[in-house]
């Protein structure tokens, strides 16, 4: 028989409020192989650990259940006061009376009888606890960083500068990601080119750094310290190792009409390209949707002017294999689709363009040479309508847009407002806004500045319908402050299309086995205390996957990201979890399916002799658990017909318990 | 058919191929058959059987007959066949040890629905074009259709084609058949909750927990049954209550989800007529609709959607909305 001290905390006023703690302690005291039970204000307060520790030793307790709030908060905090104590810290459970129980009743009554259910519930566990010694495994001193923009170069060069060697995998032909489309950067407007550049060539020449462009994650095995992944390097019919960049290629090409992925197809490119001036690594792709002579076999004029020879068309994708102790997830963001949004016309005119499309439009490495001109006529607009929200901040229910606010829009709006005032003052630029969320160092500054210094007619309401007519865009809106509506016959109408996660973050999710939320950013572990980590271990977030963020935030965030990376590198062994599945080979049909829906590939087979009940020996074929792979999902256990897999810590008959004394 | 069986059995043992055979035997009355192993050739001559009644699916005996030395000989019916590639898949039975001589069926007839049609005194039943003889002890003979005395899981029959073999008896394969089998679910999935819940109780009341349906099944092979080991808490459990003993039957369809072949053995056998066969029917229809037609046994495939994850999976939280009005 167990001898169990039960640890009821107040949390201050915030379960005490609803529970009636001292008769939670008083009944569950009666409760059998309860020895010791007591109530405390904070239980996680060093003098409410010095209790359970005190219990520990004075009433020779070999369990305790702590009614406090949830295990994610302090199951650690009480387990390592236990082993303080001399007892085995996962002969400790908590009944969470707090998130389950006080911040969601209202009624004490119900609320009381519901936590002495709830510590029930654990004693009846802890009766069938027992000891449980963690084992380590070594860590892989590599990072992988999925996703080469300004979030996956800072991450990559603040661990590579710790020491560690980090993969960036790319999966377009350069590093750079948006902002290396971006014209300038709110709120100094230093040129976003010239401010990464540097960095994008800083991680190509840093020892530590190897960047896989043109990559894809295809599989990843593993789990924290051990991650085993295999990227696809798609073929780029281009040696990356010999081609200098020269870019006579592109030049010679005869196919010119590949849409430009980098000017958002504004413009167009050759078959054969790399992708801007800066690239890293600046080497020549082949579009195998437009090479001639992929499709047809009939060109190479490119392998022909190729000086060194670094064409090769029956290059096939690639994968390698490689180890990594941690992954980062910087897989960045793209604007929303505007196919639902008809009534702005961005479908039916060229000259309606989204925020970032007008960001090309700006740049001297853009279609235009970074002269403003509309893309119909190439003419100078006169007059701009910039809309903002598109997408942004949609009702739930809505079928089109996104119920969030992307949080970049505002100032990159009033950046483009200014810029194009600032350059040319003969133009009209109005803006449309539901709000103005200015906040940032110096952000609110730089709006007032568009507004005030470079008079550009900020307008609270919404455009209600685009119709492109005669050459011009006639707009009508409505201005809410002035209480009418308004007729704008513009040359150009700029749309803040709504940013959402990039599309091959799902996947990636699931083979991360890292959570997302509704709106497929990744979610962290803690909204507050642990924003850069995924709920799974060995999984870090940064930048744009997470949630909307400007630059600033996005670099801070990234080297935070790299601090926890750094952080998990730097340990040479790290304790594993000890509540990990078994099988009982006695029991075990050997028949996989517990293989089948293991996500960490833990269970292997082996045929095994065993001596059957008429003293013949037979072989069988069972299950064995690797435990230092296994993380404790307990998937298999549920898949087991006969029960042979269990879980240590959560085994079929502990659950069992617990569900038979709440339901007694 | 029975006699190029045993000639076959014959030639097969003879020429050292397999040193044993897995077929049917004669009992007692001519319905009265069981599947048996049969040594030699004199043991085939005098009890090898092969009737309307030999529905018996042989599958699951050769979990254990494969893990003996030697080879055995095994006539497999299509359904067994899937059975046998279902088995297969969980490895748990050794096909090198194993010959199978795939075996055509066109539906095993069910005594007790000859019974039904007033005929008592039965001595003798014989096949005629697809019609049954059954000649009585008063010297008559009733000629019976034998559609009208099928097995349910003739009637509803899925495939004639046998997914698993070495050879053909007839040389040629049967193909997928046609079917209703999940009309009987549609209408219970349809009735008001109250009503199927009073179904299902009024069914499972009968069931007086003689494990017939669990030892003939070949889903059910576990080397101990949770029901049978007393570490899992449900082994001879005292029932609190009536509901206790119908979980049996709900936890056994949750056990076989998504290996079940559908071959209707747990209905064939259960001496109560309890329908069984549709707690599983359930769970394929469910499948199929959630995640794309499958067949257990029907392929290679070792991952059955329950055990499967696709990223166009339905999300856990589509679930039928409760008195069976679609998703």
């Amino acid at each position: 028989m167990q001898r169990i001290g039960v640890f009821v905390c107040w949390c201050g006023s915030n379960i005490a409020g609803t529970v009636d703690v001292k008769k939670v302690a008083q009944t569950l005291g009666r409760e059998p192989g309860v020895v010791f039970s007591a109530d405390y204000q904070y239980m996680c307060s060093q003098s409410g650990q010095d209790l359970i520790k005190d219990s520990i030793k004075q009433y020779k307790l070999t369990g305790a259940v702590i009614c406090s709030c949830s295990p994610r908060m302090h199951e650690n905090t009480f387990r390592k006061a236990a082993a303080a104590a001399g007892l085995n810290p996962y002969m400790v459970e908590i009944a969470n009376i707090r998130e389950q129980v006080s911040w969601i009743h209202k009624d004490m009554a119900a609320g009381t009888e519901k936590a002495i259910i709830l510590g029930r519930a654990a004693i009846a566990k802890v009766h069938l606890n027992a000891p449980l010694i963690a084992g380590e495994s070594p860590v892989t001193k590599r990072a992988l960083v999925i996703g080469g923009g300004i979030a996956g170069i800072q991450t990559a060069l603040d661990i590579a500068d710790a020491g560690f060697p980090v993969d960036i995998v790319e999966k377009s032909p350069t590093i750079g990601g948006k902002m290396a489309q971006l014209d300038k950067t709110f709120p100094t407007l230093d040129c976003a080119a010239c401010i990464l550049t540097p960095k994008m060539v800083e991680a190509a020449q840093h020892e530590n750094v190897r960047i896989l462009a043109y990559s894809e994650v295809a599989e990843v095995k593993g789990f924290v310290g051990n991650f085993t992944v295999k990227i696809r390097r798609k073929a780029r019919y281009v040696k990356e190792d010999v081609c200098t960049g020269c870019g006579l290629c592109t030049e010679k090409c005869p196919q010119k009409k590949a849409p430009d992925e980098f000017n958002l197809g504004l413009s167009n490119r050759r078959a054969i390209y790399i992708p801007f001036a800066q690239a890293v690594p600046k080497v020549a792709t082949i579009d195998p949707d437009y090479c001639m002579m992929l499709k047809t076999g009939k060109c190479g004029v490119c392998s022909k002017v190729c000086g060194v020879k670094a064409i090769d068309y029956t290059q096939k994708d690639e994968f390698i294999e490689e180890n990594y102790g941690a992954i980062v997830a910087a897989t960045g963001f793209e604007p929303i689709g505007l196919d639902k949004f008809d009534e702005f016309a961005y479908s039916l005119s060229p000259d309606v363009v989204t925020s970032l499309e007008y960001e090309r439009l700006m740049n001297a490495a853009g279609p235009t040479g970074g002269t403003l001109l509309r893309p119909s006529d190439l003419k100078h607009p006169h007059t701009i309508v910039f809309v903002q929200c598109v997408g942004s901040r949609c009702d739930e229910k809505s079928e089109k847009g996104v119920p969030y606010c992307s949080k970049v829009c505002c100032m990159y709006t009033a950046k483009h407002a200014m810029l194009t005032r600032e350059k040319y003052p003969d133009t009209e630029v109005y803006v449309f806004y539901i709000d103005v969320r200015t906040p940032g160092k110096n952000f609110d500054e730089f709006y007032r500045r568009a507004v005030e210094q470079y008079d550009v007619h900020y307008i609270k309401g919404m455009v209600g319908k685009v119709v492109p007519e005669n050459g011009k865009l006639k707009v009508q809106a409505s201005d809410l402050l002035e209480n009418r509506q308004l007729h704008i016959d513009a040359d150009m109408v700029v749309l803040a299309a709504a940013i959402e996660p990039d599309k091959s973050a799902r996947p990636l999710a699931t083979m991360l086995t890292a959570s997302m939320d509704t709106n497929d950013f990744f979610t962290e572990a803690h909204p507050k205390l642990r924003p850069v980590e995924s709920p799974t271990a060995g999984v870090f977030l940064a930048g744009m996957c997470q949630g909307p963020k400007d630059i600033p935030e996005t670099v801070s965030q990234a080297s935070a990201c790299a601090a926890k990376v750094i952080g998990l590198l730097n340990k040479d062994r790290l304790v594993g979890n000890p509540c990990v599945a078994h099988s009982d080979e006695l029991m075990c049909n050997g028949c996989s399916q517990c293989a089948n829906v293991c996500p960490y590939g833990a269970i292997t087979y082996a045929d095994k002799e065993f001596r059957m009940p008429d003293r013949t020996t037979a072989v069988r074929r069972v299950a064995q658990v690797n435990p230092a792979v296994c993380q404790g999902c307990g998937a298999c256990t549920v898949t087991c017909p006969s029960g042979a897999m269990d879980l240590f810590g959560f085994s079929n008959n502990q659950i069992m318990a617990e569900v038979d004394a709440i339901c007694k | 058919m029975q006699d190029r069986m045993i000639a076959r059995a014959k030639e097969l043992l003879e020429n050292g191929t397999v040193d044993r055979v897995m077929g049917w035997k004669k009992g007692e009355f001519i319905y009265d058959v069981t599947p048996a192993v049969f040594y030699t050739a004199d043991e085939l001559e005098k009890d090898f059987v092969m009737n309307a009644f030999t529905a018996a699916n042989v599958s699951k005996y050769l979990i254990a007959e494969t893990k003996k030395p030697g080879r055995i000989l095994a006539f497999l019916k299509p359904c067994d066949s899937y059975s046998f590639r279902q088995l297969m898949n969980e490895h748990r039975v050794d096909r090198d040890n194993v010959y199978i001589v795939g075996i055509p069926s066109w539906g095993k007839a069910d005594m007790e629905k000859i019974r039904a049609l007033g005929i008592t005194g039965i001595t003798d039943i014989t096949e005629k074009d697809g019609d049954l003889l059954v000649t009585t002890v008063m010297r008559e003979t009733h000629a019976v259709k034998k559609y009208d005395v099928y097995l349910e899981k003739c009637k509803n029959c899925k495939s004639k084609r046998i997914v698993v073999y070495d050879e053909l008896l007839d040389g040629e394969n049967g193909e997928d058949v046609p079917n209703n089998r999940f009309d009987e679910v549609a209408k219970i999935e349809a009735m008001p909750p109250d009503e199927r819940f009073a179904f299902w109780r009024g069914e499972l009341s009968r069931c007086i927990r003689c494990n017939a349906c669990r030892n003939v099944c070949p889903a059910c092979s576990c080397e101990k049954c949770v029901f049978d080991n007393p570490k899992s808490g449900v082994e001879n459990k005292a029932p609190a209550d009536d509901f206790e003993e119908n979980l049996f039957h709900i936890i056994r369809a949750y056990h076989v989800a998504g290996r079940c072949t559908d071959c209707g053995e747990c209905s064939r056998v259960c001496p109560q007529h309890i329908p069984l066969h549709l707690l599983n029917r359930k769970f394929i229809k469910d499948m199929n609709e959630l995640y794309g037609d499958y067949q257990a046994g029907e392929t290679e495939q070792v991952r059955h959607p329950v055990t499967n994850y696709r990223d166009d999976d339905a999300e856990p939280g589509i679930v039928y909305t409760r008195g069976g009005s679609g998703r």
